[in-house]
């Protein structure tokens, strides 16, 4: 079976991080600017970024629809911070014209734990790579305030009590997460979603 | 190295790779100096990435002459309640005093910068004391290694700011890409000498030399007027820019702004960047840097 092609979003972020994380688990990459870059890949990843300019760009370039389009039709796709609010279906603290793509049944808050200054990491559990919690960065993060019955929650923040906040969730192909899987040297969330594209999760 | 990462519960801010990560996440976008809410809401409508938020563009600061310094909190926050992308503001080199205001209203980003004038002629910042990630500016790789030892979690080229000449930019570019190709070609000895001629941590230049690149990421500023400038500055290896006053000084800002965008994100396709210079209407006018006397030249300040 040839390996498939997982494609970077290049509108905008941190696509070199994302393709250096693939490109060491074998994957081949490609980056998407344009509708027809799409049609070449078999998965995606949105890197994460401004969810706003990227969503902008998406527009302007003529994006938006392909990408509906091949995520009803299947392919997987992998959205990390900006990525995830691309990724959701009802977006909280966007700008008024906020685009996304959609596909993943949440709600995502944008910005939900303040701005820079209040960014940080901590160790997450992710269900599906293993036991060992995940270094996970959080940027001018968003979280993830409810989800549909077909979205599995894949990790959340660690909580003095009740459940914490949902910062990993997965609906059939579409994974996403709050934080930053490309910027810890970590490759299990990354190598989780090639297995996704595989077929093989 | 040590820093200023602290700890709730289990949470770490202000780590390394937070600051560098936020540095990371700008890439690709075009950051604009805005004077005004309402530049600022053009600028996030053209698709910039952040906004530096002043109260002079560097072009004004040229004419107008005297002491340039941090902007006027309300007019920082008029900017940070007008935009939901993230907002960065200028301390002057040494003022960390300026830097610890700018932290304590919310910043996303502060830059240490030579456009505004020096407080501090032998110090820079102590950059690891500060939740809020700084950019500084760089004129040859010594420079941006001795920033980057002090905390900085960006590096920007210093250009001429305000000229709407990007020739210096060029230089600094240039010099800096070449002294880091140069480095990976030195053995684990000549290294040691590298790390003396550059003035920078024998570390840093290590790693710098095993890499291939800087540890964070590098960005060009300074004099970028055109769609063509913009790109220039990323075939020469700026991972993004910083637009001064060549967008709100300019015929029409928001028509050039979104070409700039254009520009950067396609610095490679030609005819991108012919389709998006058609029509912009006059550019900012432009000084020519060598008609600049010595003590108007921002790009020898900082050391």
């Amino acid at each position: 079976m040839t390996p498939p092609t997982i494609g970077v979003l290049a509108l905008q972020g941190d696509t070199a991080e994302h393709r250096d994380v693939l490109d060491g688990l074998g994957a081949r990459t490609a980056k998407v600017l344009a509708p027809e870059h799409l049609e070449a890949v078999d998965a995606l990843v949105v890197p994460g970024g401004e969810s706003t300019t990227m969503g902008k760009l998406a527009v302007r370039y003529g994006l938006v629809e392909p990408l509906r389009a091949r995520i009803a039709a299947g392919m997987p796709v992998l959205g990390t911070c900006a990525g995830m609010i691309m990724l959701s279906d009802r977006v909280l603290g966007g700008a008024a014209d906020q685009t996304t793509v959609g596909g993943i049944d949440m709600t995502v808050r944008r910005n939900a734990f303040g701005r820079q200054s209040d960014s940080f990491e901590t160790a997450v559990r992710l269900d599906g790579i293993g036991e060992d919690p995940f270094d996970a960065v959080f940027i001018r993060a968003p979280w993830v305030e409810s989800v549909g019955t077909a979205v599995t929650v894949l990790g959340r923040l660690p909580a003095e009590e009740g459940p914490g906040r949902i910062v990993a969730v997965r609906q059939g192909g579409l994974m996403a997460t709050s934080f930053h899987p490309e910027l810890t040297g970590d490759a299990r969330v990354h190598r989780l979603f090639v297995d996704i594209a595989k077929g093989l999760s | 190295m040590v820093n200023n990462a602290s700890s709730t519960a289990d949470n770490a801010v202000g780590t390394q790779r937070v600051k560098r990560g936020m540095a990371e996440q700008l890439k690709n976008g075009v950051i604009m100096d805005v004077v005004t809410p309402e530049q600022a809401r053009i600028a996030e409508d053209a698709g910039a990435v952040a906004v530096m938020a002043l109260e002079r563009v560097p072009a004004d600061i040229r004419k107008d002459g005297g002491v340039a310094r941090m902007s006027d909190p309300d007019m920082i926050d008029g900017i940070t309640s007008a935009v939901s992308i993230p907002v960065m503001a200028k301390a002057r080199i040494g003022h960390f005093v300026e830097a610890q205001v700018l932290e304590s209203l919310g910043v996303d980003f502060v830059d240490e910068s030579e456009v505004l004038t020096p407080a501090d002629e032998a110090h820079h910042i102590d950059k690891w004391a500060f939740t809020v990630p700084f950019v500084c500016g760089a004129t040859n790789l010594g420079e941006a290694l001795r920033r980057i030892a002090e905390g900085a979690a960006m590096i920007r080229s210093k250009g001429e700011a305000g000229t709407g000449n990007v020739v210096e930019a060029t230089r600094h570019m240039r010099s800096l890409v070449s002294d880091i190709k140069r480095l990976g070609t030195l053995d684990a000895a000549e290294l040691f000498g590298a790390a003396k001629e550059l003035r920078a941590p024998h570390d840093l230049v290590a790693e710098v030399a095993r890499a291939g690149r800087l540890p964070v990421p590098l960005f060009s500023a300074g004099g970028v007027a055109t769609p063509a400038d913009a790109a220039l500055m990323r075939q020469l290896g700026a991972e993004s820019v910083f637009v001064g006053s060549g967008i709100f000084k300019s015929g029409d800002p928001a028509k050039r702004a979104d070409a700039i965008v254009q520009a950067t994100l396609h610095y490679e396709d030609p005819s991108v960047i012919a389709r998006v210079s058609r029509g912009l209407g006059d550019a900012m006018v432009g000084i020519n840097v060598d008609e600049l006397p010595e003590a108007e030249r921002y790009a020898g300040r900082g050391w």
